[in-house]
């Protein structure tokens, strides 16, 4: 049997936090250690899959298959592709690095990297599984950690931040699984394999194919968040602490996404192709009031919040175009977004801790007093942005594509969205680094080692996709090719 | 098969009876409750093992008034599972006195017997006389606190509405029994298969006999004598109440009417699953507001049994399994969940959820140990709970009820909220209250039974659908 690599970047994770509840409490350099090693050798693990990855080869890769429940026909199923590895490593990264991001955590610190490992686990597991069911349980992993780690080290608002999200998301993910189950049940023979499903997809009638293409809509969209199913999003955001705060932008929304290009497009692709036209509408809304709202904003965390809603319109319209080109822009932007708004958060979680406050008013001139990082926060600003040569321009650049070849009113008022994005995100450099200095900011003290630490590899990401995105596209794009050939798409 | 010969089928429900004389006369002399509660786990354990094996002599036993069968071996056995626990907690439960314990589990262990008798029932009046049994038992459990006022009164209460609802059910099986001229089920069966029967009266009786089992099983509008009941019995005898009663009654349901009576249960599907919604929604909705956990557990507990109820819906195959799958993760996270309360009233003497804040700085494990048996009850994977409402769902969508399904999930959604309530008071905020006291071995014993039943049965669920598909009728 080879070494079940997979399992062991689920699992790794889960088994260090289970360590972490044996260790006494008040060794917390042992807690941290362990924590930050597991989630360091997840990264190595997910370095080596990248590496082991033959990109030429459409097929799931590293399978792992066991069978679990038979009784049901549910599988322990595992599997790699060009869809799910650029989020898996995404997971992985941020997971390590939101690791080292959470030593400033002072609080209840072996209830945290539990909670947190746990989370890893439910992130990792989710984007791996190949089986219907094992995908539900490892998506619901993630809401309870997660309802934990916002409710008790957050913000002021934090337990109806948390609750809120909850609910919310679980409301959503309830209809999921009677998609599923209406799949198992539809099936012949029934099951819940995702690849047998989408072999079979083209049996399934269509009015069935929307029904259940409604179902799991809502468990993916609210995850996104699509609109008007985003309001989640800026409490649990704002009130989730800073490494929480991206996994939650970099992982977690991303978790929706993912939904779309392993389940909802394959299996059901009439029902995809009748939903074009209002995902594209989406996608548009998403853009431009998310942008609109986020221009509105003095909470600094906030309007990076609704950049993330704004930015994940993308993927929307990137889907709707039903083209290589555009499905390549939205999965790379999902990956993309990952790296950049976690630097962002992590960017806001540095200033907050000096200066206990997000309001962007009460900021200014920081720039001479923080040199260090004033320029990693116009790197990862100019990367948000989308400036040509940093890597969130290649992907929006390739949604913007797809979308103008099937929906060209809808695309071009999308690109409106660039333009308020640039907006906000320069009034906010404004703000924050320019002008006269603020006096009570005069002793703050500049980006420290740790935190250099952790945006550094970010930035090396951000400027070598803007650079050079075959390193990326390799990777996905023989496999959305295969994808959208699946779903009879253009192959543009 | 003979009496004489029945008997020998009949080992574990004597052994249990004989030991429950012992224990209420040991009473009198020796007062230890823990000497005595060891003593009773062990005339249970001693049952089980003397359970006979279905397959070598499955058949009816005393004249066919019992019917020795794989479903009613599963029940028994439940019904076994239920009373060791609720012993269990018993043990470490502060609110009666040492010399009360030879009663005490002598009602117990005669709760055993009769619910093993009503499992195996194959005669409406055997099961009429069966449920009485467990009915009376329970009333007297309830006032059990005599110098207590909530408890007598949550006695009364229960016993004026289980009274009403005994009668209707009586009056029922009197119908039943001016139709088909016998109560004999096998024999119902067979007429009913054979020539039919006057649809408009049978119907009747069967909506009377569906409204006795209602009670037993809390569904609503029989559920009115759940809150009072629940919140002013001593709470082993809650956990007792919401679990052991609850899953006979259901045993009971799945025999006469999808067994005996399935050709006329088609017309019957409806109102069944109208009192499915309602008996969620209502408990769900109910439960969010209240502040006394034991009441809160109450209502969700009548919220449960709408859940398991889909399953009888459905009725199919799967559904069965459902529901007996539901019941065993339903018994343990309810009777853990308990267990927790004792524990923490041990320690704050309050069950208002608000003096739980903080309770995880205080006391870790137990307020993990609650954490996970709400999480199973809200549904969340991979918990027992979770894959107990997999199973209802599925069989709910594999026939087409939609709507059935549908109201299923959003209230499993409304249920998480109070559920988190009280994860939310434990967790978030500051303890109050002083610091743990002993905590009793055997209620931890309990909770550690309870804890791995509901993280095997969500995680390994194979060797239970096994157990359960041999099982099935």
């Amino acid at each position: 049997m080879p070494f079940p690599l997979l399992s062991s970047i689920i699992f790794l994770p889960l088994l260090a936090g289970l360590l972490i509840l044996f260790i006494p409490k008040g060794r917390t350099g042992m807690i941290k250690g362990v924590a930050a090693a597991a989630t360091g050798i997840t990264l190595l693990f997910a370095i080596f899959m990248v590496m082991g990855f033959d990109y030429n080869n459409t097929l799931m890769q590293f399978s792992e298959k066991l069978s679990w429940i038979p009784q049901v026909n549910i599988n322990y199923h595992l599997g790699v592709d060009g869809i799910s590895i650029g989020l898996v490593f995404l997971t992985a990264l941020l997971g390590f690095l939101a690791c080292i991001g959470s030593f400033g955590i002072k609080e209840r610190q072996k209830e945290y990297y539990f909670l947190y490992l746990l989370l890893n686990t439910g992130m990792l597991g989710t984007f791996l599984s190949l089986d219907l069911f094992l995908f539900y349980v490892f998506w619901e992993l993630v809401l309870v950690p997660m309802y934990f780690l916002i409710g008790i080290w957050g913000g002021p608002r934090r337990e109806y931040a948390a609750i809120k999200f909850f609910i919310y998301t679980l409301a959503g993910s309830v209809f999921m699984l009677l998609s599923i189950l209406a799949l198992y049940f539809t099936s012949q023979p029934h099951t819940f394999n995702m690849l047998e499903l989408a072999a079979a997809g083209s049996t399934f009638a269509k009015s069935f194919q929307i029904m259940v293409f409604v179902g799991f809509y809502l468990g993916f969209a609210i995850k996104v968040p699509v609109f008007p199913f985003h309001t989640w999003l800026p409490d649990a955001h704002v009130e989730a602490p800073t490494p929480i705060s991206v996994l939650l932008a970099g992982v977690l929304l991303k978790m929706g996404g993912y939904g779309f290009f392993r389940i909802s497009y394959p299996i059901l692709k009439d029902a995809a192709i009748y939903f074009a036209l209002p995902f594209a509408i989406l996608g548009l809304i998403n853009i431009v009031y998310g942008a609109f709202v986020a221009m509105a904003q003095t909470d600094f965390k906030k309007m990076v919040a609704y950049s993330s809603v704004s930015h994940m319109g993308f993927v929307m319209l990137g889907l709707a175009s039903m083209t290589v080109t555009g499905f390549n822009g939205a999965l790379m932007q999902m990956f993309n977004h990952g790296i950049i708004t976690g630097g962002m958060f992590l960017l806001v979680g540095v200033l907050y801790d000096r200066a206990h406050t997000r309001d962007l008013d009460k900021f200014g001139g920081l720039g001479a007093k923080m040199p260090v990082y004033a320029g990693v926060l116009i790197v990862f600003t100019l990367a948000s942005l989308g400036l040509p040569g940093l890597s969130g321009f290649v992907s929006e650049f390739m949604s913007l594509m797809g979308g103008f070849t099937a929906f060209r009113l809808i695309t071009t008022i999308s690109v409106l969205g660039m333009v308020i994005t640039a907006g906000y995100f320069l009034y906010m450099i404004q703000r924050v680094l320019l002008g006269p200095l603020n006096t009570a900011w005069s002793g703050i003290a500049d980006i420290n080692k740790r935190e250099l630490f952790t945006l550094v590899p970010l930035m090396i990401v951000v400027v070598a996709i803007g650079v050079y995105p075959l390193i990326i596209l390799n990777y996905q794009s023989p496999a959305i090719t295969e994808l959208v050939r699946h779903i009879g798409g253009l192959l543009l | 098969m003979s009496a004489a010969e029945s008997i020998r089928y009949f080992l574990p429900e004597l052994i249990l009876a004989g030991s429950a004389i012992i224990v209420l006369i040991a009473g009198l002399f020796a007062g230890k409750r823990a000497v005595l509660g060891a003593f009773c786990l062990a005339a249970i354990l001693l049952s089980i093992f003397c359970m006979p094996h279905s397959y070598e002599a499955a058949g009816p036993l005393f004249s066919n008034m019992l019917l020795n069968d794989t479903f009613s071996e599963f029940f028994k056995e439940i019904s076994l599972l239920v009373i060791g626990l609720v012993i269990l907690i018993s043990i470490g439960y502060k609110g009666f006195s040492d010399e009360d314990a030879g009663e005490y589990y002598f009602l117990l262990l005669a709760a055993a017997v009769a619910m093993m008798v009503a499992a195996s029932s194959n005669n409406l009046m055997m099961i009429y006389i069966s449920l009485e049994a467990i009915s009376l038992i329970s009333y007297m459990l309830t006032a059990f606190l005599k110098r207590n006022r909530f408890s007598s009164e949550a006695a009364l209460k229960y016993f004026l509405f289980g009274a009403l609802a005994t009668g209707v059910m009586l009056y029922g099986i009197s119908f039943i029994y001016g139709i088909f001229g016998t109560t004999d089920l096998s024999v119902i069966s067979g007429m009913l298969g054979t020539a039919g029967a006057n649809s408009l009266a049978a119907a009747v009786a069967l909506l009377l006999v569906f409204a006795g089992l209602s009670f037993k099983c809390a569904l609503v509008p029989f559920h009115m004598w759940v809150p009072d009941a629940y919140q002013g019995a001593p709470t082993p005898i809650t956990a007792f109440l919401s679990a052991g009663p609850k899953a006979i009654g259901f045993a009971i349901l799945v025999r006469v009417f999808l067994k005996n009576f399935f050709p006329l249960f088609t017309g019957w599907a409806d109102i069944a699953q109208a009192v499915a919604i309602i008996t969620m929604t209502a408990g769900n909705i109910i439960a969010i507001n209240q502040e006394d956990i034991k009441r809160m557990l109450g209502y969700s507990s009548i919220a449960q049994a709408g859940y398991i109820l889909i399953g009888f819906v459905v009725g199919t195959s799967l559904g069965i399994q459902a529901v007996m799958y539901y019941l065993i993760a339903y018994v343990l996270m309810n009777i853990g969940a308990f267990g927790c309360v004792i524990l923490v009233s041990n320690s704050i003497k309050s069950d208002h959820i608000g003096e739980y804040t903080g309770l995880a700085k205080r006391e870790p494990i137990l307020a993990f140990m609650l954490t996970i048996f709400l999480l199973s009850l809200a549904g969340i994977p991979p918990l027992a709970g979770f894959f107990g409402k997999f199973l209802v769902f599925a069989s709910a969508i594999q026939s087409k009820y939609y709507m059935l399904a549908v109201a299923g999930i959003v209230n499993s959604v409304l249920a998480v909220y109070y559920y988190m309530k009280v994860v939310k008071f434990m967790y978030m905020g500051e303890p109050r209250m002083v610091a743990g006291e002993h905590k009793p071995l055997s209620v931890k014993l309990a909770l550690i039974i309870a804890l791995a039943g509901v993280l095997i049965l969500g995680l390994f669920p194979v060797p239970f659908l096994r157990w359960i598909g041999n099982s099935l009728l």
